[in-house]
């Protein structure tokens, strides 16, 4: 297969597709988001939970399930990684800068930002192949608004509920 | 080009046929030849059908049926001899036709007008349409959302209820499931060929079961109009919708075909200019059909390069191009059921199914096997095809969809059915074929 494809299906993407850190929703969530491409039918259900006893809010582990293709399942499961033991800037800052690579056709990572996004960054290849960026930005819109969610409800009656 | 009625093209006649289709030329993806197997979604344009709608821009663009100059009498000329050419194509009378900008708004007239009927609009003449709680509206589990939603809508604006055909687990509709038409159905809408399954709908039965309890049959034609001799009038049908860009003509145009009794007693659904013989500031009277349903400003270019469309599809013969079509989806299923862990939604026997085959590759998403296709210029459709009912009966969420058009040849086949079977393997996968 050619070295385009290689560059897409880059091997870490196609092991967290397999891997899928963080499959299984959990209870006790402080925020949920359910999200759908709708030019596929791909879905996903993620979960915040919060830590317990820190001053800001700090990502404790996000949870999801979903179906949908190896670009958005691998994602996600980045995602799980990344933003484990996150606050919220640090969670927003992954967000913004996993958008901003997608918004830039293929643009190769400063350092900073390779360092940043660890595993994330082998979605760059993502980004020349505009009908995939919905996948690959699937689980970062649930996770943002997981986490408005998270923050806005009272995490006495958060997580209960099926959105 | 011009082929012999009804038998296959040669390989010469049909590469003079690909050769009217300029974008065929193209490469794509690290200059790979074009291998375009997406033509249920959208057909290629030959060359005549480009030249017509530019050439009506250059020489003859002026409004129709207003205006006393050359120019609008020949624009308008160009248009209504748009009419007649396509309702020739299908086999009903040009005042049969009326012009939609693609086959979802020709459904949706229907539905609408039904709905200004059950309000008292139309008057007697239009108690026909008239639904209401009571009355049933019956769909089939196969169609595409375009006939689908429309009808879900009518049935929430005016209290009727929505019934629907099954089908079997091959993907054919289900005959058994006639009883659902009663005499409380109004309504029998149906699609003559399936965008995802490829099956050719057993028409006769269904419209006989309709018309045996006074519905009305509504026809979704856009699949089977690009592949198949149709005779609207033969079938029996009510309404037919059908659109330009999937039968070689451009996009922005389609049609409404309506048994003429029918039209003449159908309330319009939009309304404005173009339409209407006396106007006051307290009300109005609408033109006969089909004016009356042709309201505001006419997309005529559109007509002109679908006339454009149907005249050439009429040089190649119908019964030749579906000749064509029936030898490249034997030829299809066939390779499709050498490639190990791929199944085919919808029927793998050949007879009464188009060239158009919906696939699942067991362990890769469709999304990523359209990519592998991609990466190898071949393109073909991903997703639910915009028919998520028919997915859940079939049990699956999306698929792959590869759909042959009069300018697929058995090689382009044969270069989809290499990289198809390099799939699983690509994605680390057992069972990969050869």
């Amino acid at each position: 297969m050619a070295d385009a494809m290689e560059q897409l299906y880059q091997q870490v993407i196609l092991d967290h597709a397999r891997e899928k850190h963080g499959y299984g929703l959990l209870d006790g969530a402080a925020g949920e988001s359910f999200q759908v491409n709708p030019t596929c039918g791909d879905e996903v259900r993620l979960r915040v939970h919060l830590a317990d006893g820190t001053a800001a809010p700090v990502i404790e582990r996000v949870s999801w399930e979903g179906v949908g293709c190896s670009i958005s399942q691998a994602s996600i499961s980045v995602l799980s990684d990344l933003v484990c033991g996150a606050n919220v800037a640090r969670a927003d800052e992954l967000t913004e800068t996993f958008r901003a690579m997608m918004n830039h056709r293929g643009v190769p990572l400063t350092p900073e930002q390779e360092d940043l996004l660890d595993d994330a960054g082998a979605f760059v290849g993502v980004a020349r192949y505009p009908a995939r960026i919905k996948c690959a930005l699937l689980g970062w819109m649930a996770l943002r608004d997981a986490l408005v969610h998270a923050l806005t409800t009272d995490p006495e009656t958060a997580g209960s509920s099926s959105s | 080009m011009t082929t012999t009625q009804n038998l296959i093209p040669t390989a010469a006649e049909l590469a003079a046929i690909r050769a009217d289709f300029p974008l065929l030329a193209r490469t794509v993806r690290q200059g790979r030849p074009l291998v375009y197997l997406d033509t249920a979604a959208t057909s290629q344009k030959p060359e005549c059908v480009i030249d017509a709608e530019q050439d009506f821009y250059r020489r003859r663009n002026a409004a129709v049926h207003r205006g006393a100059h050359q120019l609008a009498e020949e624009a308008t000329e160009a248009y209504e001899g748009a009419r007649a050419a396509v309702a020739a194509f299908v086999g009903v009378d040009t005042e049969e036709i009326v012009w939609t900008k693609n086959a979802t708004e020709g459904i949706n007239l229907v539905a609408y007008a039904m709905s200004n009927a059950s309000l008292g609009r139309g008057g007697a003449a239009a108690e026909r349409f008239r639904v209401g709680p009571g009355d049933e509206i019956v769909v089939t589990e196969a169609e595409h959302h375009a006939n689908l939603v429309p009808w879900q809508e009518l049935c929430a604006r005016t209290g009727a209820t929505l019934r629907w055909l099954g089908v079997t687990d091959e993907g054919r509709l289900d005959l058994e499931t006639l009883s659902v038409i009663t005499s409380a159905t109004k309504v029998v809408a149906f699609t003559h060929a399936s965008n995802v399954t490829g099956a050719i709908s057993p028409v006769a039965p269904i419209v006989a079961a309709a018309h045996a309890v006074g519905a009305v049959v509504v026809l979704d034609a856009c699949q089977s109009a690009p592949h198949l001799p149709l005779d609207l009038h033969a079938l029996d049908v009510d309404f037919a919708v059908f659109s330009g860009h999937k039968m070689l003509g451009p996009t922005g145009i389609g049609a409404l075909y309506g048994r003429r009794e029918l039209l003449a007693a159908m309330p319009p659904f939009l309304t404005g200019g173009s339409m209407v013989q006396v106007v006051t500031m307290e009300e109005t009277t609408y033109l006969a059909p089909p004016q009356r349903f042709e309201a505001g400003t006419q997309m005529v270019a559109q007509t002109v390069g679908l006339h454009a469309a149907v005249s050439y599809l009429g040089e190649l013969g119908m019964g030749a191009l579906a000749a064509h079509e029936s030898e490249l989806a034997v030829h299809l299923l066939t390779g499709i059921a050498g490639v190990d862990g791929v199944r085919v939604l919808g029927p793998t026997d050949p007879s009464d199914r188009l060239a158009t085959v919906s696939f699942v590759v067991d362990g890769v998403h469709p999304h990523d096997v359209g990519q592998v296709l991609d990466d190898g210029g071949i393109a073909v459709r991903v997703g639910h095809h915009c028919a998520q009912p028919l997915h859940r009966r079939l049990g699956a969420q999306s698929s792959a969809r590869a759909s042959a058009g009069v300018y697929t040849t058995l090689e382009e086949i044969d270069a989809f059915l290499e990289r198809l079977s390099q799939v699983r393997s690509f994605f680390g996968l057992e069972g990969t074929h050869g």
